[in-house]
């Protein structure tokens, strides 16, 4: 217990001031945009390792990161709302749409539903470019900063428009939101339903037959990833300004999932690990030029060899051995 | 002289026609495609992410023996097929087989697919570059007849595809590989059991499917042309067409090819006018179609 307190203290200290210090000391500040984009995938991704948890491959989460960020850009143009209240209005109904797709879709298994997920992304792109209400393939731009939020008369986040720099803002909410989420996700995995949906990732039947209710509890472990790919959606076109139906395409999709994998689908925290070695190791790679892909796909491919169960894996080797 | 409702008719049967005609060249180059992927997913249960990259790779190959050196089409495209063959072995033999022996859960393969298709994706680039690639027409001339037009160089192709597939079937019928395959796709335990040198008869189906994609884009080189960036979108429309008729089953891959080539054909015609909306309206169909019938056409349960 301890041991995990002490862990959480540093992980806090590490995000909240080591990182904002570090990079004041390099002077480099758009490297701010890099670490919101980690913890904003890193939700989304999230919400992927939550439908591995009840045995389900999702290559769609894509899909609804953009009808997230769609739902708060139109809410924000259209309708005047705050950006404040888009989002949970955003993750809602993605959750509630993810409700109505989940129900079919969610009967099919293995690859079957990694398919049908994965053919989702690629409804949703066609669809934003279809729909009036999108803008075709011109998106929707120019987005308003988020407003300020005030209690009583006392502001609690400012305008982050009147702000120096907007980019730290950004950062701390979304690391905020990203720490809320793994919350989140950690009670429910540690918690009676977590591990009923564990009998899921073994064996359906076999839940059923004890008297588990298994279509209402994975369209929940569903609609709760959908929630987290819809407010990661909504909060990036808060920092981005603005969204494209190919803002999210087949290749984001496919990215949270391997961001799973790379972190480990044993442990809660894998996908944020993975979505930090995946995007830094990425960016990182840009100097290399033409041989960026190269070097990715090939260090891909030897992680997996050596540790194919996530990099979290590491640690139980250890104290195995 | 015919009256204006007959002349509609007419034309309106001209136009299926030709609609049918384009369909079924596009289905058999579809279902040759479908046949690689479905064999590799029914013997390992692994999705081949890598597909279409392999495809990609059979049609570069052709374009250098062909289109660059000067050889015949024919040794060209055998050329393709030899290679593909030989990538796919040691992609099994050296990283899918430990990847499935090391990982607690099976789906870490898609991970590795995943990867080796940005490799592929990475390679082809720094070698070919990013450029539309084409060779030179292999047939020249236009069959124009029973008001279908189509030239001679795609009929010549969908015959040839035709003509490995149906050989395809028989080499899984008949021969004593193709039963042991069939024989680990149905149980691979069972198979065991009865003597089927598992790893071996898995090496040579990952073999055969990745050949079967380069074939495939060996033909297609010489219509369609080839670039690097078309890999991706290839595997995903693979994957619809394994889907339709149901994973793993070879049927089910041929089945799949046809209608998907089909829906394309009579999509784009119907829907031209609206552009992108064909593939919503497949996408659409395609997945209430699985929501009533989760294994495809003719899929075994739970894949």
């Amino acid at each position: 217990m301890t041991k995990k307190l002490i862990g959480l203290v540093v992980f806090l200290l590490a995000v909240f001031i080591a990182v904002p210090m570090l990079i004041a000391a390099t002077g480099r500040t758009d490297l701010y945009y890099v670490f919101t984009s980690v913890a904003l995938l890193s939700i989304a991704s999230a919400g992927v390792w939550l439908t591995f948890f009840i045995g389900r491959i999702n290559i769609g989460q894509g899909a609804y990161a953009l009808m997230g960020g769609y739902v708060s850009a139109i809410l924000i143009m259209y309708y005047g709302w705050s950006f404040w209240w888009t989002l949970p209005v955003a993750g809602i109904f993605c959750a509630a749409a993810s409700i109505l797709i989940g129900f079919p879709i969610l009967r099919l298994r293995g690859v079957y539903f990694a398919m049908v997920t994965l053919i989702l992304t690629e409804v949703m792109r066609l669809l934003a470019l279809a729909l009036p209400i999108t803008n075709g393939a011109k998106g929707i731009t120019s987005i308003p900063p988020p407003g300020p939020i005030s209690l009583f008369g006392m502001t609690l986040v400012p305008d982050f428009a009147t702000l120096q720099n907007p980019r730290i803002a950004f950062y701390y909410l979304s690391v905020m939101l990203m720490i809320a989420c793994f919350a989140v996700l950690y009670r429910l995995v540690h918690s009676r339903i977590g591990h009923i949906c564990m009998s899921l990732q073994q064996n359906e039947e076999l839940a059923s037959s004890i008297g588990v209710n298994i279509a209402a509890l994975r369209v929940m472990a569903y609609a709760i990833s959908s929630f987290f790919g819809g407010l990661s959606g909504a909060v990036f076109i808060g920092a981005t300004q603005s969204i494209y139906p190919s803002s999210f395409t087949v290749t984001d999709s496919v990215n949270f999932m391997l961001n799973c994998f790379l972190g480990g689908l044993g442990y809660v925290f894998g996908p944020m690990l993975g979505t930090l070695v995946l995007y830094l190791g990425w960016n990182l790679l840009f100097s290399t030029g033409e041989f960026q892909l190269l070097i990715y796909s090939t260090a891909m491919i030897v992680l997996m060899l050596v540790l194919p169960n996530g990099l979290l894996s590491l640690g139980s080797f250890k104290r195995r051995g | 002289m015919p009256g204006p409702s007959i002349t509609f008719t007419w034309w309106i049967r001209r136009l299926m026609e030709q609609v049918i005609a384009n369909g079924l060249y596009l289905g058999a180059q579809y279902a040759l495609i479908a046949l690689g992927l479905t064999l590799i997913f029914g013997l390992m249960n692994v999705l081949n992410f890598a597909h279409g990259q392999m495809y990609v790779l059979g049609g570069f190959i052709t374009y250098t023996v062909y289109g660059q050196l000067g050889l015949p089409f024919a040794v060209a495209v055998i050329c393709s097929g030899i290679t593909l063959a030989v990538i796919g072995g040691f992609m099994e033999r050296y990283l899918f087989r430990t990847v499935i022996r090391r990982s607690h859960r099976e789906e870490s393969t898609m991970m590795l697919a995943a990867a080796t298709a940005f490799f592929f994706d990475a390679v082809m680039l720094l070698v070919f570059g990013e450029k539309q690639r084409g060779v030179p027409k292999i047939v020249k001339g236009v069959f124009n007849d029973f008001g279908v037009i189509l030239p001679y160089d795609r009929i010549l192709v969908g015959l040839i595809a035709a003509i490995l597939i149906l050989g395809f079937i028989a080499f899984m019928k008949y021969t004593k590989t193709g039963r042991a395959m069939r024989a680990l796709a149905q149980d691979r335990v069972a198979a065991q059991l009865m003597g089927v040198e598992v790893d071996r008869y898995t090496m040579i189906g990952f073999a055969l499917g990745a050949m079967l994609a380069g074939l495939v884009g060996g033909l297609l080189v010489s219509i369609t042309g080839v670039n690097s960036g078309i890999g991706g979108p290839i595997s995903i429309k693979a994957f619809m067409m394994i889907m339709i008729g149901g994973a793993g089953v070879v049927s089910g891959a041929i089945a799949g090819g046809f209608i998907l080539g089909m829906m394309e054909s009579v999509g784009l015609t119907v829907l031209r006018e609206y552009g992108d909306v064909t593939y919503l309206v497949i996408f659409a169909a395609l997945m209430m179609f699985l929501s009533i019938r989760p294994n495809g056409l003719m899929g075994k349960p739970w894949g």
